[in-house]
């Protein structure tokens, strides 16, 4: 009976983490860089739901919608004005560039309006409660599920039954040979971050709602766990990013469950190294012997 | 070419106007027989406990307007402010610019005691006061035995509020079950959480779980679910108001229906907007003061407070944010010429000081002896439940 409960607790934890970790692993599958500012565009999704929720007086899903349109334009901002330059760079220097406008996001959003919480009005929804076998579930926990669920579904639509989705996977198969059959790769990319980050802006206000308290530096270890999430599913592998995020939040309700709490963010960086140590490609990546 | 000279002669006003500034800052500083005495405020004005030190910004600076309009000797108060940004390495830095930059004849803060203590050797190295409104962690004024001369509190310290939550937990709720659940990384929250145990004990009732959790975390229904198994009747839970705001919403969804009860840590309006009124119910806390008490001083302090910030209520923060200022000039009204040293011996033998947050006596650990309220949140609103002296 408690363990059921810590499981629909780690689901609803996971899909969040799934949401992030899918943009993650669609940037890293098409241009081979770990977007470290992924996590602050999840946090500007959340403040611009909260805004749209507080401010405009929409209702929930339309502020989604919104957030989800405005991040979408934010992240292929970031992809024209950091990452583009450095298309040809060594994969070093844009790791590094992402962690740089990581911190320029998170800062200069402080700068910007200070570095006080927000709360999230607790009436965007309603709530009730559902017994199953005992555990009782929040109908919240269960439309973050449907959302990111819905959510995933769309992603696979776009990737496997449009043209966009298409030139993705050739660009991401080899960005040379698909230049050479006239995909226009840049739009392909930009098109990529896009999708990435509208997803993490969903995740940001799905997360308000869920969890109230929505700060400055809120993007930073969900951020971290996604990540976490996108190698232990295999990175650049979508699939993996969904299965990664919902195992990890179970992972992390269980060590909670059985005690170790203070444990939990240890708990994660632990399944990483184990991966990086047993299974480097990740739970559905095939091994690829590198050539030298 | 042109940019480049501008940019010098840009540069070099801003030089000389940081030495002019130096040098206005060494006049007013040091020697007796100045009109201004400068009081540096060391307060968490941004971060994550924005809104403790904001409160006692107000609460400070509403108490050193009525100071200043009479004048202290004819003397008069200027507050320089720092922001620590809620961080300890931030208090350290601001303490030792007021200290050594602005030369202030005392220092005002932090709200919490993690960055309090980060300021103490600051003031014990320079024999500068520093006065905590509501650092309530003993080992700020009195470290393995030994007290620290230069440094002060407005408020009562952590095991009275563990042991008066235990006390009312016992007496009044009629409990016998508790659970303990705390930040593992703050002082405060140790530091109540062990002074409830023991004094709970005592009373003849039993601590069936003990579990922590990080600042920052937002996800605790993991945690909450292991607390539910184990069936307490009250749960203390020592926290500040961003996490146990989540804390207490999510143990009310997945079906705590316990009490909860903790400090003056939960005293900030962010609270019921993070939980919601109606998780709030049956959840009460200890605190220094109650805007409800009928008290006269208490209800004037309320309408001026009113009057100044637009119809705002003050909360304990800004009460004993205004405290320190009538305790920190009733110090320089009695050292003669408020050097930091003189105010600090005045500090120490404060006695029966009529405060709105109670009357002040100082023990010789430099802890304050006075009342404490116990509040009740009821669809939101704090109500004044009872008042427990000392």
């Amino acid at each position: 009976m408690e363990l059921i409960q810590q499981l629909v607790n780690g689901i609803s934890l996971g899909s969040i983490y799934a949401l992030i970790a899918l943009g993650y692993t669609m940037v890293y599958g098409i241009v081979k860089l770990i977007n470290f500012a992924h996590g602050d565009v999840f946090m500007v999704g959340s403040f611009v739901g909260f805004y749209s929720i507080t401010v405009l007086h929409l209702p929930f899903l339309v502020s989604l919608i919104l957030s989800m349109a405005a991040c979408a334009v934010f992240g292929v901002l970031i992809e024209r004005i950091a990452y583009k330059p450095l298309r040809n760079a060594t994969r070093i220097a844009a790791l590094i560039t992402a962690i740089g406008v990581s911190l320029l996001i998170e800062y200069g959003f402080i700068y910007v309006r200070g570095a006080q919480p927000e709360a999230y009005p607790g009436d965007v929804l309603p709530e009730h409660a559902i017994q199953i076998f005992g555990a009782k579930i929040n109908s919240q926990s269960l439309l973050i599920l449907g959302v990111s669920v819905a959510l995933m579904i769309i992603l696979q639509f776009i990737v496997h039954k449009t043209k966009i989705g298409k030139a993705m996977r050739a660009v991401s198969f080899d960005a040379e040979a698909a230049r050479l059959m006239g995909i226009n790769v840049d739009r392909t990319i930009s098109a990529t971050f896009a999708i990435g980050s509208a997803l993490a802006g969903a995740a940001g206000v799905v997360f308000g709602v869920y969890y109230i308290k929505i700060e400055p530096l809120m993007g930073v270890i969900p951020g971290l766990k996604a990540f976490v999430a996108a190698v232990l599913g295999g990175i650049g592998i979508i699939p993996g990013a969904m299965v990664g995020g919902l195992l990890l939040g179970v992972i992390e309700s269980l060590v909670s469950a059985f005690g170790y709490s203070l444990w939990r963010d240890g708990a994660a960086f632990i399944v990483l190294i184990l991966i990086l140590i047993f299974l480097p490609s990740g739970l559905f990546g095939k091994y690829k012997r590198e050539k030298v | 070419m042109k940019k480049r000279k501008l940019a010098g002669i840009l540069l070099s006003l801003s030089l000389s106007a940081g030495v002019m500034a130096g040098c206005g800052a060494a006049s007013t500083g040091g020697s007796g027989g100045k009109e201004t005495i400068k009081v540096g405020a060391n307060l968490e004005l941004s971060g994550g406990v924005a809104s403790y030190g904001q409160s006692i910004a107000e609460g400070l600076q509403l108490g050193l307007d009525e100071l200043n309009k009479k004048g202290i000797d004819g003397k008069k108060i200027k507050l320089v402010k720092v922001d620590n940004k809620s961080e300890a390495a931030e208090a350290t830095s601001g303490s030792l610019k007021l200290v050594s930059q602005d030369k202030v004849a005392a220092v005002i803060g932090a709200a919490t005691s993690t960055n309090t203590l980060a300021q103490v050797q600051i003031a014990q190295g320079n024999k500068v006061p520093l006065i905590t409104p509501t650092g309530t962690n003993p080992e700020i004024t009195n470290k393995g035995g030994k007290v620290n001369d230069y440094v002060f509190r407005t408020c009562f310290i952590d095991p009275f509020q563990g042991t008066v939550a235990a006390n009312f937990a016992t007496d009044k709720l009629k409990t016998k079950k508790a659970a303990v659940f705390i930040d593992s990384a703050s002082d405060y929250s140790k530091g109540l959480a062990s002074a409830f145990k023991s004094a709970y004990k005592k009373n003849g009732g039993s601590i069936v779980a003990e579990e922590a959790y990080v600042a920052k975390d937002t996800d605790f229904r993991a945690t909450l679910t292991r607390l539910k198994a184990a069936k307490p009747d009250f749960i203390f839970l020592p926290g500040y108001y961003e996490e146990v705001g989540l804390i207490i919403k999510q143990a009310r969804e997945i079906g705590i229906e316990a009490p909860f009860m903790g400090g003056d840590g939960w005293d900030s309006p962010k609270l019921v907007e993070i939980a919601g009124p109606k998780a709030l119910n049956n959840t009460y806390i200890t605190n220094h003061y109650s805007s409800g008490d009928p008290d006269k001083k208490i209800q004037d302090f309320v309408s001026a407070y009113k009057k100044k910030y637009k119809g705002k209520s003050p909360d304990a923060f800004s009460a004993l944010g205004y405290d320190t200022a009538y305790y920190l000039a009733d110090a320089i009204k009695r050292s003669g010429d408020a050097s930091p040293e003189k105010i600090a011996k005045a500090l120490a033998k404060t006695k029966d000081l009529s405060l709105v947050s109670g009357k002040l006596t100082l023990d010789k650990n430099h802890d304050p002896i006075k009342s404490a309220s116990i509040l009740e949140y009821k669809d939101g609103k704090q109500e004044f439940n009872t008042k427990i002296n000392p």
